[in-house]
């Protein structure tokens, strides 16, 4: 039987500036060698009419990704959510996060294979 | 899991070295059997809450790397051999004292250069070293001292006191103090905050207060993230950002946007200028006895000149009712009658040089957008402006500068919550003197600031910035004239690769000196031209005090690595043999001296951690003018010469200069060089910054490296199809300087008639020694940017608009 997921990271890329403070408080709490880690910034450069463009950042949880259930456990934040620097992440229950995703736009949430 | 028995958290606050940054934020670092394992943000830190920079969080990396210097080195074999011999702390200072010595006896002290770079909280003490040391020549090593300086420098020639965005830094509340305001629009003038935190502003306040409603007009020639956000975009052509400050300005004051009771009470608008020289009456032109540094106003009320005395800040009869324009004829000394207008119609005369259209064909942005984008500033209320080191990159800094402050003036949004706020030192407890400040540590005395290199020629060196201009020393090592150059001690400088502007003159100067000393945490190109390298800590490793601006805080030692000593005690310990009157025992002793206007001492500061000073202080806002909080006398107004601000200047009149703001077309343009730009057609900018590096450090630093791994140029695809380059693809950067390689990006960002290169790179991975120097010479871009172009003051350097071409490398080049 499939594990039940039950928590998520809600990101609000309207205001993710690509600092990639996620990705590397990832790579000081697991260690993890060059080219790997839970989460990874991804930059989007979109196209608009007239000569117009939009640049986002999205960071995307890896197969790397436990959540930070060493973290979670003793009620801390997972460590790419502590230290956003835009305060952009938010990590909690599907449900929950999924009720915030419709206060405003510009909003994905992640359930990581965790 | 068993526990270890040695486990500690260390509550501290960042400064450079480790991050790169000029820190702030509070930081728990957890310390296991005396090393780092690892370090988050405090969240109960007012400044950053809990958050914490990407460069930050690689601490662990970069405090423990295998490559940091641990022990002093002395140089085994020629210079750029790259041969060393491990030696003592003693037997360093030792060596020093001898050599230093040496220069000084022969030479005498003004002979050995104070250089330094930025970031690391060294500051003060490299000051206290040379002071020591008897040199005035503190240098920071870029040309035209273009970062910061110049701009703090600007703001305090006009308005006495410098200022920034009003992110509510002043309070524990933060944005919940009951007398902040969030500002309706930030102008994020040539900044890309969030990525790099400069100039002791958290650049992700900006993104917390969009959260809460403030609107951006954004001012690049990048599609910056603001850019992409920003209710307005200006992308203007680089260096031009002064005629764009005119143009709005021009707006402001033909649509009646401004503030004219701000204008009338509170700036010299209504002071005299004599049409026959231009320049201010002053009381000693009318009458004998008078004072030259007096003003003149006209009083409508009397119909005659009336005195306003700059000491005591008031008229010099009762209800005046000053002039705000017009001409008038007033009768001087010698009983000529000449025409006077006010300094509001000379103003206004100048502003009326920019119309809107004029602005748009000198800076490329669409009248329409420029229209725009100044009402919505003008109709804001509250709005600040926060300006990026793009403005000091262009040789007429200052005039940049006094069009946008005066727009800010103008417009009544000087120290008013959530507008431009004066920016004191918390508690006035001086620790690292910015230009304007005067510490605990100076110069002994007057005379030994004769011989400051350029202080003679440019006059914000003799009243703010004590520094030696950096174009005229780098020159006066080859010339020697008026006196030798015989040493050069660098700390946090890295002139080879990062800081320098032609950096293979730099590597010719440094060889041409008799001793070189350079402090650093890892060896680099400038370091493998030194005689002895000395290991410095990192902010964990260090005690220290930081009172740039608001709170006051400690910066508490963590651990100790190797042998690396902090920057403080290794100058600290060296000041101390240079001089026999060195008054402190120990660096506390110094913190308690330097922390005495906040009556706390070190130890006690430790405890708190950070301190806010109180309300009535002149270091907390607001409307301090108002309030006599920001001159010695206690008087309302401001520390200028006139006690206002000064839309005229009267310091730069002094100096010779241009007093009312204007606009000038950079040295290397498509406009003051059409020859060039025909062979270079591509405007050439630098500097964008890395959210993973600091200038440059942290290319060894593996987590880092692996988000921003190539020196990347940044190119339109149009440009990049146009040229046959694909993107990833290596290309040659060059103009008649030179010309270096960097990897294309073809992305939007840029306009199509620009590219973007970035600086500050080196390759720590390859050999030090010459002739590779860690294979600087590749892609470093300083290579096509000139030394020697400083603006009129000594400020400013054109950095930010070179011209260039670029093309495929050859396969066979490639290595």
């Amino acid at each position: 039987m499939p594990k039940k997921v039950e928590y998520g990271l809600l990101i609000d890329y309207e205001y993710c500036t690509g600092c990639y403070a996620c990705q590397v408080a990832c790579a000081q709490e697991y260690g993890w060698a060059e080219g790997m880690g839970g989460i990874r910034v991804i930059e989007v450069e979109e196209k608009l009419p007239n000569d117009r463009a939009y640049l986002s950042y999205i960071p995307f949880p890896t197969e790397l990704c436990i959540l930070c259930a060493p973290r979670t456990k003793q009620g801390l934040e997972p460590s790419c959510v502590k230290h956003c620097m835009a305060a952009c992440m938010k990590y909690g229950k599907i449900e929950e996060l999924a009720r915030e995703m419709g206060k405003k736009p510009r909003m994905v949430l992640w359930v990581p294979r965790s | 899991m068993a526990k270890s028995k040695n486990r500690k958290i260390v509550r501290t606050t960042t400064w450079s070295a480790g991050p790169g940054c000029h820190g702030g934020c509070g930081v728990l670092a957890h310390i296991e059997d005396g090393k780092l394992v690892k370090i988050e943000g405090d969240p109960q830190h007012p400044w950053n809450q809990g958050r914490l920079c990407s460069r930050c969080l690689a601490m662990t990396q970069y405090i423990n790397h295998p490559d940091r210097l641990k022990r002093p080195l002395k140089r085994a074999g020629e210079r750029g051999e790259g041969k060393w011999q491990e030696i003592s702390w003693d037997e360093a200072f030792d060596l020093i004292e001898k050599r230093l010595g040496k220069i000084k006896q022969d030479y005498g002290p003004e002979s050995v250069i104070f250089s330094m770079g930025t970031g690391r909280d060294i500051g003060a003490w490299i000051c206290m070293l040379a002071y020591a040391y008897g040199s005035p020549n503190v240098m920071f090593a870029l040309s035209g001292i273009a970062c910061y300086s110049p701009r703090i420098s600007a703001v305090e020639t006009i308005q006495g006191d410098y200022c920034i965005l009003d992110a509510a830094q002043w309070f524990p509340k933060r944005y919940e103090d009951p007398n902040y305001k969030i500002p309706e629009c930030i102008v994020v003038w040539g900044y890309n905050i969030p990525a790099s935190c400069p100039d002791n502003v958290f650049g992700h306040w900006i993104v917390d207060l969009m959260k809460k409603g403030t609107k951006i007009i954004a001012i690049d020639p990048r599609l910056s993230w603001f850019a992409s956000r920003a209710e307005k975009w200006l992308r203007l052509r680089p260096g031009t950002d002064g005629a764009l400050a005119m143009g709005f300005l021009n707006l402001i004051i033909n649509e009646g946007l401004y503030d004219r009771e701000f204008v009338e009470k509170w700036t010299n608008a209504t002071h005299l200028v004599r049409v026959d020289t231009g320049k201010l009456l002053r009381e000693s032109d009318l009458v004998k006895s008078g004072s030259p540094e007096n003003f003149v106003a006209w009083d409508t009320a009397k119909e005659h000149p009336v005195v306003w005395d700059s000491s005591r800040v008031e008229y010099q009869s009762d209800d005046v009712k000053p002039a705000l324009e017009g001409e008038y004829t007033v009768c001087l000394l010698d009983g000529t009658r000449v025409p006077v207008k006010t300094v509001w119609d000379v103003f206004v005369e100048q502003v009326n040089q920019y119309p809107i259209e004029r602005v748009s064909e000198i800076t490329w942005v669409p009248q329409k957008d420029i229209i725009e984008a100044a009402r919505f500033y003008a109709r804001s209320k509250p709005v600040a402006i926060h300006w990026g080191v793009p403005i000091d990159m262009t040789p007429a800094i200052t005039p940049t500068v006094q069009a946008i402050a005066n727009l800010w003036c103008l417009t009544g949004n000087l120290d008013v919550p959530g507008g431009n706020v004066i920016s004191r030192y918390a508690f006035d407890a001086v620790a690292y003197a910015l230009p304007g400040a005067k510490g605990v540590i100076k110069l002994d005395s007057k005379e030994a600031d004769l011989k400051r290199i350029g202080a003679d020629q440019y006059g914000p060196l003799r009243k703010f910035i004590w520094r030696a201009q950096t174009d005229l020393t780098l020159e006066q090592i080859f010339t020697e004239d008026p006196y030798p150059i015989k040493g050069m001690w660098l700390q946090a400088c890295n002139p080879v690769a990062g800081i320098g502007l032609d950096p293979k003159k730099w590597v010719e100067a440094l060889n041409k000196l008799d001793f070189v000393v350079a402090v650093d945490l890892f060896m680099n190109p400038t370091t493998q031209l030194a005689d002895v390298v000395l290991p410095a800590a990192t902010f964990l490793e260090k005690d220290s005090i930081r009172s740039w601006w608001v709170p006051l805080q400690s910066i508490n030692k963590a651990v100790t690595v190797d042998e690396c000593k902090p920057d403080v005690e290794i100058n600290f310990e060296l000041a101390k043999r240079f001089d026999p009157n060195f008054r402190w025992n120990n660096i506390h002793e110094l913190f308690d001296e330097i922390l005495k206007p906040s009556g706390m001492t070190f130890k006690e500061l430790q405890k708190k951690g950070w301190a806010f000073p109180p309300e009535g202080h002149p270091s907390h806002p607001y409307n301090r003018f108002q309030k006599g909080l920001l001159r010695p006398d206690g008087k309302p107004g401001f520390q200028t010469p006139s006690g206002k601000i000064e839309l005229y200047s009267s310091l730069r009149e002094e100096w010779g200069l241009e007093p009312v703001a204007y606009y000038e077309e950079p040295p290397f343009t498509p406009v003051s060089q059409p020859g060039l730009y025909k062979e270079y057609p591509l405007i050439l900018s630098t500097g964008r910054r890395s959210p993973v590096y600091f200038h440059a450090e942290h290319r060894n630093i593996s987590w880092l490296r692996e988000i921003d791994p190539d020196p990347v140029i940044e190119i339109h695809p149009n440009t990049a199809e146009s040229l046959d380059i694909a993107n990833g693809e290596w290309v040659w950067v060059e103009n008649w300087l030179g010309r270096c390689k960097f990897k294309a990006k073809k992305t939007l960002v840029v306009p199509e008639w620009m590219v973007m290169a970035a600086h500050g790179w080196w390759f720590p991975e390859e050999p030090g020694e010459e002739p590779s120097l860690f294979g600087v010479w590749k892609s470093n871009i300083n290579q096509l940017i000139p030394m020697g172009f400083q603006g009129k003051d000594g400020l400013g350097s054109p950095i930010k608009h070179l011209l260039c071409r670029i093309y495929k490398v050859k396969v066979r080049e490639e290595d």
